[in-house]
């Protein structure tokens, strides 16, 4: 008998509080994935946000240090330098990294700051109930904008990795998806990718990765993956936006 | 003749939120109309694991680690 998958031993083995279907499930165990196929698991620290993975900690098998609400990349700046040889990471949702931590994750990103930033954006802010998020789509309905948000109102909904991918600091910055195994499968390529660049020193990286909300978005979990394929990735569009050949 | 693949579930740990259930290309994947876990879900099960193809679509887009999938 040939083994095709068998979960990674980089996820603890406990059940984790998401909600059926919700994709941070994904994304912890991709992150996972790469760290062991890199061989740096042993050597990772990893800085949880504030939001539905706040409790991370308990579910990934890395030695984490939470955060407060979008401080996570100036937490993961201060391990870095005391830390100068550890891989590291931070996980943030869009709640936490696009609105409160807005501040901070652009300046990580303008002072080059060797570490990866995973980015899980669901276009709403999960564990508060649903409210509008900077990333939440124009019509989307959350529960500070129960008839959908409006571009008069709230503006339009922030891109995130375009918005890093001007910042000369960040040299690497790709935008996946987790709706299909074949998007599942490329989003875990890029992270690779985001990990290499830190261990070579060469400056930030980020991921941004779309991900669903079939609680907070009134949907049943693979009616949400649909939703994402056809309202998130024509607005988000997937891609590099910046590889190191760019930086110069 | 396609590889023969072989399903494993980790039946308390499913949700049964059938991610799994509409990736499976043989769509031999299904929910548990009477079962339930010790979390109270309708877990997961396979219809006819003659044919599956061992591809891991289901365990790729499974939130939980639930799958477990093998070739013989
Ligand atoms: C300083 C501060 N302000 C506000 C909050 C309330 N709060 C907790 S989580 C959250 C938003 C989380 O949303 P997101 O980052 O999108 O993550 P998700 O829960 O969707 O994964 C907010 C506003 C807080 N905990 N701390």
């Amino acid at each position: 008998m040939k083994t095709v998958f068998e979960y990674t031993r980089g996820m603890l083995p406990v059940t984790t509080g998401y909600c059926p279907g919700c994709t941070h499930g994904i994304a912890h165990r991709i992150l996972m994935e790469v760290l062991i196929e890199r061989g740096t698991l042993g050597e990772t620290i990893g800085v949880a946000p504030i939001g539905c993975s706040i409790l991370s900690h308990n579910y990934l098998n890395v030695d984490m240090c939470e955060s407060a609400h979008g401080r996570g990349p100036a937490v993961a700046a201060g391990i870095r330098r005391a830390l100068p040889d550890k891989t590291i990471f931070t996980y943030q949702g869009d709640g936490d990294l696009a609105s409160i931590g807005a501040g901070e994750i652009v300046h990580a990103a303008h002072r080059g700051e060797k570490f990866t930033t995973i980015f899980v954006n669901n276009a709403i802010y999960g564990m508060t109930g649903g409210q509008m998020a900077p990333t939440t789509l124009i019509g989307q309905k959350s529960t500070t904008g129960v008839d959908g948000r409006k571009k008069e109102v709230s503006g339009m909904p922030l891109r995130m990795a375009e918005l890093l991918a001007t910042i000369d600091g960040a040299v690497y910055v790709e935008r996946v998806a987790l709706d299909t195994p074949a998007h599942v499968r490329g989003a875990k390529a890029a992270m690779h990718r985001a990990f290499e660049i830190q261990e070579k020193r060469l400056g930030f990286s980020f991921v941004e990765v779309l991900s669903t909300c079939p609680t907070n978005w009134g949907l049943p979990p693979t009616a949400a993956l649909k939703w994402l394929a056809d309202n998130m990735i024509p607005y988000f569009p997937l891609g590099i936006l910046r590889t190191p050949g760019e930086v110069k | 003749m396609a590889k023969k693949g072989i399903v494993k579930f980790d039946i308390d740990k499913c949700k049964g939120c059938e991610l799994c259930v509409v990736v499976c290309p043989k769509h031999i994947l299904k929910i548990h109309e009477h079962d339930v876990n010790i979390m109270g879900y309708h877990p997961i099960s396979v219809s006819d694991e003659e044919q599956c193809i061992g591809c891991a679509n289901c365990a790729v887009m499974c939130p939980d680690g639930v799958i477990s999938v093998y070739t013989e």
